[in-house]
């Protein structure tokens, strides 16, 4: 095992330069979320401390029903926010590949609102489903008085709202990674599929979806961890509301126990559980991407 | 003999540029037809065009007695097999051959037949329930080729289907298409850029370049009778010996520098005096002598000796001009030695160094 000690100064200078990025990710990011979980077991209020409590910081987070609704409201965003991204990105995505004059154009266009943030997004929404400057006061000035369309201030509704401004922004970027994939098809296979006679809806469907499998799992996972990690959408369009809590999120539940209520075990065990549900979506990825070799 | 295939003043324009003009091309049923030539030359267009993957600016193409210009691709009686195999990756083989018919709702026992007859032709048998990913390139190609079987066309068309594989595979799936030629004696055009493939397979070729076939023959007319100073100097490895000379004595000899040569023997037309020609003669059309025959022989002296295995190159100068010999490996020579190179003129070739066209 003389090799072991060569092997470790190989490309030293390469390995001096990524040790920075080695130290801040293993001390900011992997140190942090360590913390993070082992403080989740304490009953730290303002300042951390390390007085274990056991699961209770869970009991009482799975008993809070304000969690319980950001829970709910981030599942049906999620399941929503996913299918549509999705389809609408690889619909569009579809219908830019069609050889179409302007595609630069159109791609930019579509592209566009992936360079604001999300406060901006939210705001320009807010602005537009406000029914005092919105589309409902735009379409009662030309005449239909009775138009009523408030989303925003309507619990039953809030989240379709979100989900709008949501897809606005991200629809455009999804269309982006799909586009890439289409274009990585091998043309012959377009033409193989022409002389078979497959009509061109069923080859998309049968042979270019199921090739374009690994950028379907790069959107879901780019997309899913978008969605759990909402936050600023939520902020800048409804601040959690109408009444109160129709529109949280669990972002904003660890906000508002770590730095508002001052609870920060309570915040700790909260963002314990966003990151488990990250490792749900992360895990399976990874084990599909890296670890099935036959998939190729 | 009837037309399998016929084009007729077929063109192609890509907005200004013109790609095909004014096409004509008649294949006889059963013919094995080589499209070959350069890259950009138009050979993978005009096989686009028959199988109506390209939409054509002007033309008719007609199959099988058949107009099918402005017909679906599988419409037409073809089947194609593609230079990346275009196999569908997540289905099996049998998947592969049997989709188009599937989709076409043929009955499930006629597609089993069909992919059985398939199988057992082209020995994929026990690759039918693996997937293209399994398979090595040689086995892929196979199966694109079983793809266009299963349809039981009467026309396959090959996009290069070789270029991808190693020298070795390629012989032998030439081989193994030679032979499904001979077995199903189907109309086939070839797309190809390698001379041995076309020289091999055909039954015609044809040379194209810049969008226009330059010569339609068989291999032995097109390899020792070229018609234009491109197809000659693009067939034949090495390439043809290129001479400069001048016809003189009423084209009864030309003279190469400082050397009379007769041209008694020269399979040609007219040749009269030109001061300007090229004489065209392949590397194993000449012969080695050690002493001269006046009026016959060109001086020359050996620079270097090429074995390769079969035979040997020699290359050498002549009149300032690099030459090259083909000669059997026990006649090699050292270099600095003075020969004396016998041109073959019957099969020799005299082009016009202006027009370019054969003599």
């Amino acid at each position: 095992m003389s090799g072991q000690p060569k092997r470790l100064l190989r490309n030293l200078n390469a390995k001096i330069a990524a040790l920075p990025m080695i130290l801040t990710t293993l001390v900011v990011f992997v140190g942090g979320t360590v913390w993070t979980v082992v403080y989740s077991f304490t009953d730290s209020k303002l300042l951390p401390r390390l007085r274990w409590v056991g699961l209770d910081q869970y009991e009482r987070l799975w008993s809070n029903s304000r969690w319980l609704i950001s829970i709910e409201n981030l599942l049906f965003y999620g399941v929503m926010s996913l299918v549509f991204t999705i389809g609408m990105g690889f619909l569009l995505a579809v219908l830019m590949d069609q050889k179409i004059r302007f595609e630069d154009t159109f791609r930019t266009i579509m592209l566009y609102p992936f360079a604001l943030s999300f406060i901006v997004t939210g705001l320009v929404w807010q602005w537009i489903l406000n029914p005092q400057f919105g589309v409902q006061e735009i379409v009662r000035s030309w005449g239909w008085e009775s138009f009523n369309f408030d989303p925003l201030n309507n619990p039953d509704t809030v989240l379709y709202g979100l989900l709008i401004a949501g897809l606005w922004q991200g629809t455009g970027f999804v269309m982006c990674l799909m586009l890439a994939g289409l274009r990585g098809i091998d043309e012959d296979i377009w033409k193989a599929a022409r002389v078979d006679g497959i009509p061109t809806w069923k080859t998309y469907l049968v042979v270019i979806v199921p090739m374009m499998r690994p950028v379907f799992i790069t959107t879901l996972v780019i997309v899913a961890a978008g969605i759990i990690r909402l936050y600023d959408l939520v902020v800048a369009q409804t601040s959690g509301g109408p009444g109160g809590n129709a529109s949280q999120v669990p972002a904003m539940y660890v906000y508002d126990y770590m730095f508002q209520a001052q609870n920060l075990g309570q915040g700790f065990a909260a963002s314990t559980m966003m990151l488990v549900s990250v490792l749900i979506v992360l895990i399976p990825w990874a084990y599909l991407e890296f670890g099935g070799k036959r998939n190729g | 003999m009837t037309q399998s295939i016929s084009v007729k003043d077929l063109t192609l324009n890509f907005g200004a540029v013109s790609v095909l003009q004014k096409m004509n091309l008649d294949v006889a049923e059963g013919e094995f037809i080589v499209l070959l030539g350069p890259s950009g030359c138009g050979k993978s267009t005009l096989l686009n065009c028959l199988a109506g993957l390209l939409d054509i600016t002007d033309g008719q193409i007609w199959i099988k007695g058949k107009n099918v210009t402005w017909a679906e691709p599988s419409e037409r009686g073809i089947g194609m097999v593609f230079q990346s195999y275009a196999l569908y990756p997540q289905m099996t083989v049998r998947g592969n051959l049997s989709f188009g018919l599937k989709n076409a709702r043929m009955p499930a026992a006629e597609i089993e037949k069909r992919v059985a007859r398939a199988a057992e032709i082209l020995q994929i048998g026990p690759l039918l329930d693996r997937k293209p990913g399994a398979l090595s390139g040689g086995q892929r190609q196979r199966v694109a080729i079983g793809r266009a079987l299963v349809r039981d066309v009467d026309v396959f068309l090959f996009d290069e289907p070789l270029s991808n594989l190693d020298a070795k595979l390629r012989s032998e799936l030439r081989v193994e298409i030679k032979r499904l030629h001979e077995r199903l004696k189907n109309t086939m055009v070839y797309v190809t850029h390698d001379q041995i493939e076309a020289l091999t397979l055909a039954d015609r070729i044809a040379v194209m370049k810049g969008g226009v076939i330059q010569q339609l023959a068989d291999p032995q007319t097109i390899y020792n009778r070229p018609t234009n100073l491109f197809v000659a100097g693009f067939i034949g490895s090495p390439a043809m010996n290129m001479l400069p000379v001048k016809t003189i004595d009423n084209g009864r000899a030309f003279q190469f520098g400082s050397t009379r040569i007769d041209l008694a023997g020269y399979d040609g037309g007219a040749v009269l005096e030109r001061d300007n020609a090229i004489l065209g003669v392949r590397p194993e059309h000449i012969t080695i002598r050690t002493e001269a025959v006046p009026g016959r022989t060109i001086p020359a002296e050996v620079e270097i000796d090429e074995h390769l295995g079969a035979d040997s190159l020699l290359w050498l100068k002549a009149e300032g001009r690099e030459m090259c010999v083909r000669i059997p490996v026990e006649g090699r020579l050292p270099s600095g030695s003075q020969v004396h190179l016998m041109l073959d003129m019957p099969k020799a070739s005299l082009f016009d160094a202006k027009t370019e066209q054969r003599i």
